[in-house]
C-alpha cells in the first residue's frame, strides 16, 4: 500500500492547531466556503429569477428590493452574481484538474526518466508557455466558435505546464532522497515509486498550486467571458455582466462595481488559503506562479 | 557563458517553430476555404479552384507550411480577406499603439514593485510591511479589465481629467496620445506591480538571511548598501523570471484592455478578424504574439546570465529555472565566498 509518511496523532494536532492559529488560512477558508455556500445555494434559491427579464425595473440603483441594482433587462444584480458563481467555480475548478490531470503524470515522468525524455517534456511545456491563456482561447474559438467549453479547454491547456513544472520540481528534489534509494533497493519501480512515495511527498506542493491555479483561473474564465469569449448569455457570468455594463457606466456604474467586487473577494479569499496551506505546511515554501 | 547562451538560443528557436507549426495546424484544420471566401458563393468551381491555384493552396502540405514560414521570416504574413490589404500593412497601423502600452505597462509595474518590495523586505512583519503586502494580496485579486472600468469611472466619467477611451493617434501630439494610454497602463500594471512585489519581497527576505549578507553586515557596510547592493542583486533572479512571464500576460492582457478602452491595437484587431472569421489576420496576429513571448524569455534567460555571475562562473549543467537544477549548493556558496573575498580585496565596498 501507499507508504506515506504516517502522522503521530500529536503532530495532527499540532498542524490543526497552526491551522486555526493562521489568519490567511482561516478568512481565505471562510471566504473560499461562503462563494462556494452562495453558489450551491443559487442552484435552489435566489432574491429573483434571473432568467425573467422585468423591463420596468432595469437600470435600478441599489435599494432594499434590489441590494445590488438591477441591470439593463431588469435582472437583480445579487442573484446574478450567485449564478454567476456557479459558471466561475466550475470552469476553474475543471481546468485545475485538466492541468492536474495531465501535467502532474507528465512532470512525475520527466523527474523520474531525467535525459532526453526530461529535456524533450521540458521543451513542449515551453511552447504551451509560448501561448498565453488568452491567445490559445482565441485560437480554439477560432476553430469550435465560444463558448464555457472551450474556455475550460484553454484555461486547462495553460494549466498542464504549470503543474507538470512544480510536479517536476517536487519530484526532482524527493529523487536523490535516502528512502527512495531503499524503495529501488526493495526492487520497486519507477512507476510504483512514483506513485507510492513521489506523489504523496509533493501533494502538498500541488495543493497549494492548485489553489492559486484556481484563482487564476476564476480570473481568466472573468476576462475571457468578458470578451465574448467564455460562457454566452443568457447564462450568467461575472465577466459577462462587467461587459453588459462597461457602456452604461454613467447611468449604471452597479452594474459594474459589484460583479467586480465579487471577482476580487472570490480570488482574495482563494489567495489566502493558498498562502495560509503553505504557511502552514511548509513554513519554508514560497509561492510560485 | 557561450555554452549557456547558445542552447538557450537553441531552445527558443526550436519553440518558435513548434508554435509555428501549432498555429499552421490550427489554420488546416479550420473549416471554410479561404479561395471561396475571398470569390463569394456566385463564383464557379473553376474560379475558386483557378484561384486556389494561384494562392497554392493546392500544393502539398510540408510545401504550404515552408511557403507560410518563409513569409513570416520576411514579415509578408498574406493578405486580409476582409480588408484586402496585406496583413503587415494592418499590424503596422496597430503595433504602435498595442506595444509601447505593453512596455509603459510593464516599466510602470517594475518601479512600483521593485521599491515595494524592497520596503517591505527590510520592514518585515512591521506595521508597513503588513500594509503593503494587504494591498499587494488585493491588487493580485483585482482583474485588470474590472479595475480599468473603476479607473474610468473616476477620473474620466467623474473627475474629467483624462478620455475615457479612444486613441487620438501619435499625430496628434505625443503628450496627448500618452495621455490616452496613461489609464490602460495603469490598469494593467498596478495588478502585475502586486504580483511582482509580493515576489521581490520574498526573493529579498530569503537573500537577506544568508551569511554572506551577515558578513556584508559585520564588515561594517551599512544596511542600505547591503540591501540595495548585495540583496537586491542576489534577488533579481525570481523576479526576473516573473518579470518575463508577466510580458505574457502583460500582451494577453492588452488585448483585453485595448477593448476596454476602445484603443485601436492589435487587441482590437483580433476580435474584429475573429467576428469576421478574418482567420489570416487572428493567425498573424497570434504568431506574432507567441514570438513576442518566447523572445522576451530569451531575453530574460539572457539576462540571467549578466545579473548572476554563476552562471558565467560554472558552465555546463546550471539551469536557467529555478528552483530545480541549480548547481550543487556547496560550489555555489564556494563561489560567493569567492566573490566576497575577491570584492573586499579590491576594496570594493
Amino acid at each position: 500500500m501507499t507508504m506515506r509518511v504516517d502522522l503521530p496523532e500529536e503532530a495532527l494536532a499540532g498542524v490543526l492547531a497552526k491551522a486555526f492559529g493562521n489568519r490567511s488560512f482561516l478568512i481565505g477558508l471562510i471566504i473560499t466556503l461562503l462563494v462556494v455556500a452562495i453558489a450551491l445555494v443559487s442552484f435552489v434559491w435566489t432574491p429573483y429569477d434571473v432568467t425573467r427579464l422585468v423591463i420596468a425595473d432595469k437600470t435600478q440603483a441599489p435599494s432594499w428590493a434590489h441590494w445590488f441594482g438591477t441591470d439593463h433587462f431588469g435582472r437583480d444584480i445579487l442573484s446574478m452574481i450567485m449564478v454567476g458563481a456557479r459558471n466561475s467555480i466550475a470552469v476553474a475548478l475543471v481546468a485545475v484538474g485538466i492541468g492536474m490531470g495531465i501535467g502532474v503524470p507528465l512532470g512525475a515522468f520527466a523527474a523520474a526518466r531525467g535525459g532526453i525524455v526530461d529535456e524533450a517534456l521540458m521543451r513542449l511545456n515551453d511552447l504551451v508557455f509560448a501561448f498565453p491563456a488568452l491567445l490559445s482561447a482565441i485560437m480554439i474559438t477560432a476553430i469550435f466558435g465560444p463558448g464555457a467549453v472551450n474556455a475550460i479547454i484553454a484555461i486547462g491547456i495553460f494549466n498542464i505546464p504549470v503543474f507538470a513544472r512544480v510536479a517536476r520540481a517536487g519530484a526532482l528534489a524527493i529523487w536523490p532522497r535516502e528512502f527512495i534509494l531503499a524503495a529501488r533497493a526493495a526492487g520497486k519501480g519507477m512507476t510504483q515509486i512514483t506513485v507510492e512515495h513521489i506523489l504523496p511527498n509533493i501533494a502538498t506542493l500541488l495543493l497549494v498550486q492548485g489553489t492559486i491555479q484556481f484563482a487564476l483561473g476564476i480570473l481568466a474564465e472573468t476576462g475571457l467571458s468578458y470578451v465574448g469569449l467564455g460562457a454566452q448569455p443568457p447564462m450568467p457570468s461575472w465577466g459577462r455582466m462587467l461587459f453588459d455594463a462597461q457602456t452604461r457606466m454613467v447611468t449604471a456604474p452597479w452594474m459594474a462595481i459589484f460583479p467586480g467586487m465579487a471577482i476580487v473577494v472570490t480570488v482574495l479569499g482563494l489567495n489566502l488559503l493558498g498562502d495560509g496551506i503553505a504557511d502552514i505546511l511548509d513554513p519554508k515554501s514560497r509561492r510560485r506562479r | 557563458m557561450t555554452a549557456y547562451l547558445l542552447k538557450r538560443l537553441i531552445i527558443a528557436a526550436l519553440t518558435l517553430v513548434l508554435a509555428s507549426m501549432v498555429v499552421f495546424a490550427v489554420m488546416e484544420i479550420l473549416p471554410g476555404d479561404p479561395a471561396r471566401l475571398m470569390l463569394g458563393l456566385n463564383a464557379s468551381a473553376e474560379q475558386v479552384e483557378l484561384l486556389r491555384d494561384q494562392m497554392g493552396l493546392n500544393a502539398p502540405l510540408a510545401v504550404r507550411y515552408l511557403h507560410w514560414a518563409a513569409g513570416l521570416l520576411s514579415l509578408d504574413f498574406g493578405r486580409s480577406y476582409t480588408y484586402s490589404v496585406p496583413v503587415i500593412d494592418l499590424v503596422r497601423e496597430r503595433i504602435v499603439v498595442s506595444l509601447p502600452l505593453a512596455l509603459i505597462a510593464l516599466a510602470l509595474s517594475t518601479v512600483i514593485a521593485i521599491p515595494v518590495g524592497v520596503f517591505s523586505a527590510s520592514r518585515q512583519g512591521r506595521a508597513g510591511d503588513t500594509l503593503a503586502m494587504g494591498a499587494a494580496q488585493l491588487g493580485v485579486a483585482v482583474p485588470n479589465f474590472w479595475f480599468a472600468l473603476m479607473l474610468i469611472y473616476l477620473f474620466a466619467v467623474w473627475l474629467h481629467l483624462v478620455p475615457a477611451g479612444g486613441f487620438p493617434g501619435w499625430s496628434a501630439g505625443i503628450w496627448t496620445a500618452l495621455k490616452s494610454l496613461l489609464l490602460p497602463a495603469v490598469a494593467l500594471a498596478l495588478p502585475q506591480a502586486a504580483i511582482l512585489g509580493r515576489v521581490a519581497r520574498s526573493a529579498l527576505i530569503e537573500v537577506l538571511n544568508e551569511d554572506y549578507i551577515r558578513t556584508a553586515r559585520a564588515k561594517g557596510l551599512p544596511y542600505r548598501a547591503v540591501l540595495w547592493r548585495h540583496a537586491l542583486r542576489n534577488a533579481m533572479i525570481p523576479v526576473l523570471t516573473i518579470l518575463g512571464l508577466q510580458f505574457a500576460f502583460l500582451l494577453a492582457g492588452t488585448i483585453i484592455i485595448e477593448n476596454v478602452f476602445y484603443l485601436p491595437g492589435l487587441g482590437r484587431l483580433i476580435f474584429q478578424a475573429i467576428t469576421q472569421r478574418d482567420l489570416i489576420v487572428v493567425e498573424s496576429i497570434v504568431m506574432l504574439l507567441v514570438a513576442a513571448v518566447i523572445l522576451i524569455n530569451l531575453v530574460v534567460d539572457f539576462s540571467y546570465a549578466i545579473v548572476d555571475p554563476r552562471l558565467r562562473a560554472i558552465p555546463g549543467k546550471v539551469r536557467s529555472g529555478f528552483p530545480s537544477g541549480i548547481a550543487p549548493k556547496q560550489i555555489l556558496r564556494a563561489v560567493q565566498r569567492f566573490r566576497e573575498t575577491r570584492n573586499r580585496s579590491r576594496g570594493r565596498q
